[in-house]
């Protein structure tokens, strides 16, 4: 039961990232670029987002002490701002910026066409594998 | 240029959200598509079924949403250097600082969890500061 649950829920998060325009690399530039012709329309992505997930928070998850299909919550542990988070968090903005691409977008664009994509997503995977090493620097 | 799309970017937001909270109530799990990504390619990993499952969905969504009229690109209009270069930092990024913008900007953000607030506050303004660096200085 969990894996159709799974599965629904990231459809329904690619039609979110696809009905939002977040697929477009150029509508995420556009969003964070606020000194040029700025599409202030991200921010309601997010408002949207964060608005029904604290909502479902609040009422439905925190409350309760395990999921209603497993056995626990998978939630992260650490509580402080670290080195890494802070290296990290950077990092990824750079190359966010480079690009106008995070993880879910560069996977939803996967059926759209243009083979750029799958170089991204390529140099996205190797990028996470060379990570442990460069994660030792910031330790 | 882009526009701004009000109702498409909240509506594309509230699915996104009903989403994450929804794999959190069922199934106890973070919608952070970067920690999806990473633990789906792990050789020694015990759940990958849903990972996998889940960037199916992602891909068959956006898909969905693109044969009823919401565009995916078929051109990102990015270069090969900022394709590969921006790939393989998201990735290397997402790693070291435990997430990207649907983890920590949705997700932890959501639980109210400080590293996140710092985070997307720190990838985000990094993100704005290259746009800026590559659309206004260095033209």
């Amino acid at each position: 039961m969990n894996k159709i649950v799974a599965l629904c829920c990231g459809v329904l998060f690619g039609i979110g990232l696809t009905v939002a325009q977040m697929v477009n690399p150029q509508k995420v530039l556009n969003f964070l670029d606020i000194s040029g012709d700025w599409d202030p329309s991200l921010a309601l992505v997010m408002a949207g987002a964060l608005f029904i997930y604290v909502m479902g928070y609040l009422v439905w998850v925190k409350p309760k002490s395990k999921p209603l299909l497993d056995e626990q919550f998978f939630l992260p542990v650490k509580k402080t701002i670290d080195k890494s988070l802070v290296v990290g968090s950077i990092i990824f903005g750079i190359g966010w910026g480079v690009s106008g691409i995070c993880p879910g977008p560069a996977l939803a664009n996967l059926s759209g066409g243009d083979l750029k994509i799958l170089a991204f997503i390529g140099a996205m995977l190797v990028g996470m594998k060379c990570s442990p090493l460069l994660a030792q620097l910031t330790r | 240029m882009t526009s701004f799309t009000p109702y498409s970017a909240l509506i594309g937001g509230l699915a996104i959200g009903l989403s994450a909270f929804l794999l959190l109530w069922l199934n106890g799990r973070i919608a952070g598509i970067s920690g999806i990504v990473n633990g789906a390619v792990k050789l020694k990993q015990a759940d990958l079924s849903w990972r996998w499952l889940f960037i199916l969905g992602i891909v068959l969504g956006a898909f969905f949403a693109s044969k009823l009229g919401f565009s995916l690109p078929s051109d990102l209009s990015l270069s090969w250097a900022a394709v590969l270069v921006g790939g393989f930092l998201v990735g290397i990024g997402t790693q070291i600082g435990s997430g990207c913008t649907s983890g920590h900007g949705i997700c932890g953000i959501g639980r109210g969890s400080l590293r996140s607030i710092v985070a997307t506050l720190l990838f985000m303004t990094t993100a704005g500061f290259i746009v800026f660096l590559s659309r206004h200085v260095f033209l």
